[in-house]
């Protein structure tokens, strides 16, 4: 089961491959079709999983372990559990988003959807792998398609933004390596094995936990982009082609803070504890910060990629107040919700981009009147990432708020409230000076509005956000027993 | 039990909202009949909700669904059926039933009828959702939901700059407030464990919580109130929210959402109680917002704005009698404060609206906002102005209208506390003024703009309807609060204990004087002409200017807040790129420069080395090659001169000692032989080309 999430999309790569590249029509329609095989089955996953298996922490459809180099005890394991499988319904819904959304691409078309479906295959294999030989795989695997996706899809400086991606995750990957052989070379008999070692990691020495926490932490932080790791990710996006965006905002991030949460914080809770004001800090620093610098943007989609290290932030501050169930579960409802709200407004830029090939705040104004369908669901989910209640945003915020104000710094936690009012202005000074105002009929009156396709890219984001925003209670169950046995494992 | 039901009244505009944007939305008389049939039975059910209450002589009904059930994380959403909810349900759906057929009449011909239609319910949806929730989180909820279909209704006319600031302005300001409400939910969650009114209540009631936290968190609660009900210091949006269509003035902005945060305070009350300090700030508050904004309603000139700082004005009134009733009754004092604050909220809810929807059909007519350029109207406009009028005697607090009841009450609740007693008369004296200063200027005189009044006329037949039966409320809503009255007003909705209120002629009597005093003032100055209003103005020419620019609030804020923090984001931004990704850069940079010393290196010393051993072996060979003559007596003389040497060192010591001349011939002359060899081999290696390979 767990096996086709990553296999499939992989076959589909080779069979893209296959196709004669002048063919562009059954390369994205082969691409597309392939992709609804992993997203149907991330949802029938997670179907089953909320009324089957949410009701323990145990993995489930487990495969494995199998011996897979025994030399060096390396093992073929998958497993999900309650902070898995939101992720790959994620991954699996916004990778066929992702693709619909790649129609217009006319340059190089085969290498494109065959690097994508590579990379749908590698975060599958991030978000099910339980061993650290086959997580670090999968992990670097997918720097591969991305670094090129965005270094020959992108925009003016795509090589730039490409490498400083690239190599800096390469460089974060490297301390995770460290950390990995460390737990590998200390635990007896050698293992990879992510669940055996659990139970390893409290058993070692006080300072190589440090190293390992640290290492894992720079690692996984590069990837979230917590502050000050962060400035990769506007290049990244502002270069990168919509889709790219829209995985990169959706997915890619939140293999950051999914791998801190499955390795980092159960394996050294020690650590945890010494360091977690250091993080949460980080944290409120990112929301307050990346509010403000999102402020000053001239371009939409840099605007919309600082509010994503805005919006992680809050994520990282979850993760601070460990002790709380509550909390953490409102960093899960932020990595979906911020998947679905920041990989719609992506999409959103994208369709304005490609009519006006600008993406200049104020070359717009008063489009409101001429795009009436597509301001309308703008500004539907600027107010979800302002923190609307009644979408997803607004949950996970307040979760997280409550949560941290138990287990963290009160005045601490008041300052990050700041962020909302600062998402709000930002988000409405957008809306403003892009929607609302003089319409200029001269410049922008050959503009149309969304078409239907791009429409069926956006309704499930939408559908979904407003969802779990007026009915957390599934998402909330599905996690609930995971997360308190997680809890229980950092509180160790 | 319709109670049981009573979920269905906010669901049913939403019903609506979701017929009109999916369905109905191409057919514009269908949305507004649809939307306005929503509110009617909306409506209906809240009367039977009212009636059931009553019957149940005041009972509360509650009934809850967890909706996430975290440890220690628990939300819930429900409905709280009590009699301030009751009284809430009727002012919000009666205004909004008359406001929104009023708008038939008002957003005829405009291009966006229908979305016009769908907001108001979604509106209503919301404000109604809001005063059945039963605890804090749901309360939240709503409250950010009004805040949106605000933002959109201000906005509504969007290719106007001012509208499109206005609400940006409205919702970040409203938000500001939101900010401390939301600090104050946190606190409740952590302190109190749960967000139900019921159980938060109960807490404060079992005195387990420390009092400083209680004050803090009833403070923090009232942070919401204040942005909500645009009271000092973020009382700035609500002028500017005039932008919007005056129908929303009249429902949003006048009677039901900004009522929300007297609405939150009265819900709350039980948490303000538990302390003293908390109580006496929302009473401060409410004073010191009263007569800030009544004073500058004094001298605007735009009939919207006078009205928005009338409503800024009468919401401080409100809250100032619930922060009272807080204080005197945390020192275990009675106070009408509770009843005095909900009952003018709910008098306040219909000559409000009144007067908005009178603007409204007086801007309709003459198409400015300009008092000034008015006058006389009251010759074309009869139901108009006579409706405004019989609003503006309420406001003034002039017997036996709804106005004067409730404000007698607020009167009443202040007259313990000689600075607060003052300050309501004071303020009394100008709502009274400026409310007539607006209706003598507009419906009386002669018309100052000649164009403008040839072409008044009164408003179709939907808009004034709504007007008449305003009025009517206006007069007659009082009553309901007379003070003779056993089973009153204040023995259904109250705080504690139940309420008897006992007829106080000597106050009746100082506000009624005080009122009318107010609208004789305004009658010398605006109608007789007999005071001159410029120079009124000339004289307090400082007075004057301050509250004719509203006390220079817009720009302070521009310049303390609004400019920094724009400021402070650019720096950041400049930060950014400057110095974090300068770093990140910089560390690119200095690894490419360490690669190319490294490159250096390479090349010159690594490689080097590896080049020289070359070079050496190379000339070695050089050397050596002399050797490789290919002659074999050349070969055998070597062998020769070798087999000796090692002969002679093979010798004993003592040998050598002794045959030592001997070898050194020997040697000498091998050496010259071999140098002569070697000579005519190097000479014939350099004429037959090859030499072969060294050793």
């Amino acid at each position: 089961m767990l096996s086709s999430l990553v296999f499939v999309p992989l076959a589909g790569m080779i069979l893209v491959m296959l196709i004669p590249k002048d063919k562009i029509q059954a390369i994205r329609w082969t691409s597309v079709i392939v992709s609804l095989v992993p997203m149907l089955v991330s949802f029938w996953i997670t179907w089953d999983y909320f009324f089957n298996h949410s009701g323990t922490s145990a993995m489930a459809y487990v495969e494995g372990p199998y011996s897979w180099i025994p030399s060096l005890n390396i093992q073929y394991y998958l497993g999900v559990d309650g902070i898995s499988v939101p992720m790959l319904f994620l991954t699996g819904l916004l990778s066929t988003v992702s693709l619909l959304a790649s129609f217009n691409i006319t340059n190089r078309v085969k290498e494109y959807f065959a690097f994508f479906l590579l990379l749908e295959a590698g975060m599958m294999g991030v978000f099910v792998a339980l061993d650290f030989f086959l997580f670090y795989v999968f992990w670097e695997i997918m720097l591969v398609p991305m670094y090129f996706l965005i270094g020959v899809w992108g925009g003016p400086r795509k090589e730039y933004a490409a490498i400083k991606f690239f190599l800096y995750t390469l460089f974060g990957s490297i301390f995770m390596l460290v950390s990995i052989l460390i737990l590998y070379f200390t635990s007896e008999p050698h293992t990879l094995n992510m669940m055996a070692l659990l139970d390893h990691g409290p058993t070692m020495g006080h300072t190589l936990q440090m190293i390992c926490f640290i290492f894992f932490f720079i690692a996984f932080a590069i990837k979230v982009p917590v502050w000050p790791f962060h400035t990769w990710l506007p290049d990244a996006h502002v270069e990168a082609p919509t889709a790219v965006s829209v995985i990169l905002a959706g997915v890619l991030l939140k293999m950051g803070t999914y791998a801190m949460l499955r390795i980092n914080w159960p394996m050294f809770p020690q650590v945890l504890r010494e360091l977690s004001f250091w993080i949460a800090l980080l944290g409120v620093i990112a929301i307050i910060y990346g509010a403000l610098v999102s402020m000053a943007q001239k371009d939409l989609k840099k605007l919309v990629a600082y509010s994503s290290v805005s919006h992680m932030g809050y994520c990282m501050m979850a993760l601070g107040a460990f002790t709380s169930v509550g909390a953490i579960a409102g960093c899960m409802f932020q990595m979906v919700s911020h998947g679905l709200i920041t990989g719609a407004l992506f999409l959103l830029v994208g369709v304005i981009y490609d009519r006006a090939h600008t993406r200049e705040i104020a070359a717009f104004g008063g489009l409101g009147a001429k795009i009436p369908v597509y301001t309308g669901i703008m500004v539907l989910f600027s107010m979800a990432a302002l923190g609307l209640p009644g979408m997803s945003g607004f949950v996970a915020e307040f979760m997280i708020f409550v949560g941290a104000f138990s287990g963290l710094n009160k005045i601490m936690v008041g300052i990050s409230v700041l962020g909302v009012v600062l998402g709000a202005t930002y988000m409405l000074r957008m809306v403003q000076r892009v929607f609302l105002g003089e319409f200029n009929m001269a410049k922008w009156g050959g503009l149309t509005d969304i078409n239907a396709r791009e429409i069926i890219a956006v309704a499930p984001l939408a559908v979904l956000t407003i969802a779990i925003g007026v009915y957390p209670k599934p998402l909330a169950d599905l996690m609930q027993a995971t997360l308190e046995h997680l809890v229980n494992l950092m509180a160790r | 039990m319709i109670t049981k039901f009573a979920f269905l009244i906010p669901l049913l505009p939403l019903f609506g909202f979701v017929m009109i944007v999916f369905f109905l939305r191409w057919k514009e008389r269908l949305s507004a009949v649809f939307s306005i049939m929503t509110i009617l039975a909306a409506w209906v059910m809240s009367v039977i909700v009212l009636i059931e209450t009553l019957a149940r002589h005041g009972e509360a009904y509650e009934a809850f669904y967890k909706f996430v059930d975290l440890p220690r994380f628990i939300l819930e959403i429900g409905i709280l059926i009590d009699p301030l909810t009751a009284v809430m349900l009727i002012v919000v759906t009666t205004v909004g039933a008359c406001v929104e057929i009023y708008s038939v009449g008002y957003m005829h011909n405009d291009p966006r009828f229908s979305r016009f239609f769908a907001y108001l319910s979604l509106f209503l949806f919301s404000m109604l959702g809001l005063v059945v929730a039963n605890n804090f989180f749901m309360i939240f909820i709503f409250w950010e939901l009004v805040g949106l279909t605000s933002y959109l209704l201000i906005g509504f006319w969007f290719e106007k700059k001012s509208a499109a600031d206005a609400c940006k302005k409205a919702f970040i300001t409203t938000r500001m407030g939101d900010l401390g409400f939301l600090v104050g939910l946190f606190m409740i969650a952590f302190y109190f464990g749960t967000f139900n009114y019921g159980g938060v209540f109960a807490k404060v009631g079992e005195g387990v919580i420390p009092a400083g936290i209680i004050t803090a968190a009833s403070i923090f609660v009232f942070c919401g109130a204040v942005g909500k009900s645009a009271q000092w210091p973020l009382h700035v949006w609500l002028p500017d929210a005039m932008e919007g269509p005056t129908p929303v003035s009249a429902l949003i902005h006048a009677a039901t959402m900004v009522a929300a945060g007297v609405y939150l305070v009265a819900r709350s009350m039980s948490l303000f109680v538990g302390s003293a300090e908390a109580s006496l700030v929302v009473a401060i508050i409410g004073l010191i917002t009263s007569f800030m904004a009544a004073s500058i309603g004094l001298v605007q000139n735009d009939i919207k704005r006078v009205l928005a700082y009338s409503t800024v004005s009468q919401l401080g009134y409100m809250i100032m009698a619930l922060g009272l009733y807080g204080y005197d009754t945390a020192q275990h004092g009675h106070s009408p404060g509770f009843y005095a604050g909900t009952f003018h909220l709910y008098t306040h809810a219909f000559f409000k609206g009144l007067l908005f929807l009178g603007a409204g059909s007086v801007i309709h007519a003459v198409h400015t906002n300009d008092i000034q350029e008015m006058g006389g109207l009251v010759r074309k406009m009869k139901t108009t102005a006579i409706t405004f009028m019989i609003a503006s005697l309420s406001i003034a607090g002039i017997f036996p209208l709804a106005g004067f009841w409730s404000k007698d009450e607020i009167v009443a609740a202040a007259s313990h506390h000689p600075i607060f007693l003052v300050g309501t008369l004071g303020i009394a004296f100008m709502t009274a003024f400026y409310m007539w200063r607006l209706c003598f200027l507009t419906f009386w005189g002669e018309p100052r703009d000649q164009h403008r009044y040839d072409h008044a006329h009164e408003s179709p037949k939907n808009m004034t309807y709504p007007l008449v039966f305003l009025a009517v409320m206006s007069v007659i809503a009082g009553w309901v609060g007379l003070p003779w009255l056993h089973q009153g007003f204040a023995s259904f909705v109250y705080h504690g204990e139940a309420y008897h209120p006992h007829a106080n002629y000597l106050l009746m009597g100082i506000s009624l004087i005080v009122g009318l005093s107010g609208i004789y003032l305004a009658y010398l100055m605006y109608y007789k002409k007999s005071i001159s209003a410029e120079a009124m103005a000339e004289r307090f020419r400082p007075i004057y200017k301050l509250l004719y620019n509203k006390y220079y609030f817009d720009e302070i804020y521009h310049a303390v807040l609004i400019r920094p923090v724009l400021a402070v984001a650019d720096f950041m931004w400049t930060f950014d790129a400057r110095v974090v990704d300068g770093l990140v850069n910089g560390t690119g940079w200095l690894t490419i420069k360490w690669s190319d010393i490294k490159l250096w290196f390479d090349t010159w010393i690594v490689d080097g080395a590896v080049n020289g051993s070359g070079w050496l072996v190379r000339q070695g060979a050089n050397i050596l090659r002399f050797l490789q003559t290919g002659s074999m007596q050349f070969y055998a003389l070597f062998i020769l001169v070798v087999l000796i040497v090692f002969g002679v060192f093979k010798l004993e010591a003592t040998a050598v000692l002794v045959g030592w001349p001997f070898v050194s011939i020997i040697f000498v002359l091998g050496v010259t032989l071999l140098w002569l060899f070697t000579r005519s081999a190097f000479v014939r290696g350099r004429n037959g080309g090859q030499t072969k390979s060294e050793e």
